[in-house]
């Protein structure tokens, strides 16, 4: 009954990195609740999966053989019926696209309070769930009034637990009901080919939503010319069509790792902030004084992009479009 | 065919806020259509264009001053809505997820879709859940995250992409009734025109309490409570370049020069 329950994620044959983060996450939970961590891996190449996250701090790992890939209807199932089996305090699950699609369902089927998204959880009779609010301007705590709870994790947000551990692997005997599976997945599609690959590039230029219209983009591919450096971006500029999916830089889109950075209009949400954390040095060009990006900023300039770009193509003898 | 969206009106908060209480204060929010349901708007609305007989219908929970956003949506194609809001969701302490979509639940049961869109999250809380949550307390099949949506009306399937992680697109097929939760990026919502947002006035736009939706105030109370909001503790150390816009740029120039990305 004190015990914390997560689930581990896995995608066309790897484990995913949120897999280790979730033992972390868990096992600190445990601790703080006098339990034991026990993880699920659904599908796929179970025991392979289960040696992987097999890390100090977990009790026990069940393994459910069923298929192959994600499907959120055999998650659905199988985690309902482990809950029941286990009967743990809390469950965890990933809060990526995949825990999603499931985590929800889930809790509305276990009859669980859901916290999503949580930076931070605390226990001391009864949980406490940090969150963000307002695009990350923010953060709330959430009390949970019941003794009951699952809540979904940010990615990255944690560690990934290391050190070997020695948990007993246990195949659970879900019973999948197959006239439950209403959706089947097809395939797999890679998107953001093309011509250019901005996760080689060492210098690159991004440009987020402070441009507001995609009559000034010249203004940043100016700069770019001028500098010789890659152009990216952050998602509303590619969902905007402003930019091709290949210049996407962040969770959805590329990791980049450049020397130099420099972001320019871009607040620094969290799914950037996935894809370009890893910069060695980070420039933000940027009016908000709040904005996410200057946590992450080694260097800025807090002003408005329309006057310091032009000033930055004339110091490198560019020219400076008409925008 | 009837396609229900689901529609909220978020609050934006400006750069520079105040907190007061357990809220943002009221004078730096501004109030504005969701992002992602536009995104859904604008998936529902082209359906109905390409196909026989769609009505798409949006549905909101939220105050009087949400009319103008439902009223964007009904300008940009939807045929008409439905808004549930009274006193007591009014005073409920925290609308949780769960909450939400027990009062979207029991639209649904009146409207009877075939097809529900949702965005992805909204863009003030983010909870990223209520689409699900909604599909699974309907009975419906759903998807999160589509970005593609191609529909088989006859065949009762959704074909669709999901946005996974990393530049990756799960390619799904979902039987119908479904609940979807769309991201953006999956079309370009159009901008209302002049003739659409005069048309939107004439559009019928319900408004229903619990009551008529055959629902009573207990199914408000969360086990969840807010009990605190506050701004994050800069984690931020950088230097700051300052003076105008001519000498910052200088500044930034010489130290790209330094780190050798920059020739000239």
């Amino acid at each position: 009954m004190s015990d914390v329950l997560a689930i581990t994620e896995h995608r066309r044959g790897e484990l995913r990195d949120v897999s280790l983060e979730m033992v972390t996450a868990g096992r600190d939970l445990a601790d703080q609740t006098g339990g034991d961590l026990h993880l699920a891996v659904i599908s796929g190449d179970v025991d392979d999966y289960a040696s992987q996250v097999n890390r100090e701090g977990v009790d026990a790992i069940h393994t459910v053989e069923y298929g192959e890939e994600f499907n959120h209807d055999v998650y659905t199932q199988a985690i309902e019926e482990l809950y029941a089996e286990l009967d743990p305090q809390y469950l965890l699950a990933p809060n990526s696209v995949n825990g999603m699609d499931y985590a929800p369902a889930v809790a509305e089927g276990l009859s669980l309070p859901l916290v999503t998204d949580a930076v931070d959880l605390a226990e001391d009779d009864g949980l406490t769930v940090t969150r963000e609010q307002y695009g990350g301007k923010v953060e709330t705590t959430i009390d949970v009034e019941e003794a009951h709870a699952a809540v979904t994790i940010r990615p990255a947000e944690w560690p990934q637990a290391e050190g070997d551990g020695d948990a007993a692997v246990e195949a659970f005997d879900a019973d999948i009901d197959e006239s439950e599976i209403q959706s089947t997945v097809t395939g797999f599609e890679e998107v953001a080919g093309g011509d250019v690959d901005i996760s080689e590039a060492d210098f690159l230029i991004s440009v987020g939503r402070g441009i507001d219209e995609e009559a000034n983009i010249p203004l940043i591919e100016a700069l770019v010319e001028a500098t010789d450096a890659t152009l990216s971006s952050s998602r509303p500029i590619v969902d905007n069509g402003w930019l091709p999916a290949n210049r996407q830089v962040g969770q959805s889109g590329k990791v980049v790792t450049p020397d130099v950075y420099i972001a320019i209009g871009i607040s620094g949400a969290v799914q950037h902030v996935a894809g370009m954390k890893g910069a060695d040095t980070i420039v933000a060009i940027n009016t908000d004084p709040n904005a996410p990006i200057w946590d992450l900023a080694d260097y800025g300039i807090e002003d408005d992009l329309f006057e310091v770009v032009p000033a930055l193509i004339e110091e490198f003898g560019g020219e400076v479009p008409d925008v | 065919m009837k396609i229900l969206v689901t529609v909220k009106e978020v609050a934006e908060v400006e750069d520079e806020f105040e907190i007061s209480g357990d809220d943002i204060a009221e004078q730096y929010l501004e109030y504005d259509l969701n992002e992602w349901d536009d995104y859904a708007v604008e998936e529902a609305v082209q359906i109905s264009e390409e196909a026989e007989d769609v009505e798409v219908v949006t549905a909101t929970i939220g105050p009087e001053r949400a009319e103008e956003t439902i009223r964007m949506a009904l300008a940009k194609g939807a045929d008409r809505a439905v808004r549930v809001w009274d006193d007591d969701i009014e005073s409920a302490s925290y609308l949780d997820v769960e909450a939400k979509a027990e009062l979207l639940a029991a639209v649904v049961e009146e409207e009877d879709p075939d097809l529900v869109l949702t965005g992805v999250q909204a863009g003030d809380e983010s909870n990223g859940a209520t689409g699900v949550t909604l599909a699974e307390k309907i009975g419906f099949e759903w998807a999160a995250v589509v970005n593609q949506l191609d529909l088989d009306i006859e065949g009762g399937v959704a074909n669709v992409h999901r946005e996974l992680e990393g530049g990756v697109e799960e390619l799904t097929e979902v039987e119908s009734p479904a609940v979807l939760t769309i991201q953006s990026g999956i079309n370009e919502p159009r901008y209302a025109s002049l003739r659409g947002i005069r048309q939107a006035q004439s559009k019928p736009l319900d408004v229903q309490t619990l009551d008529d939706i055959g629902l009573d105030a207990d199914v408000l109370e969360s086990p969840l409570a807010q009990t605190d909001l506050y701004e994050p503790e800069s984690e931020g150390d950088a230097t700051v370049w300052n003076g105008d816009a001519e000498e910052t740029a200088g500044q930034l120039a010489e130290f790209l020069r330094d780190k050798g990305v920059v020739e000239g």
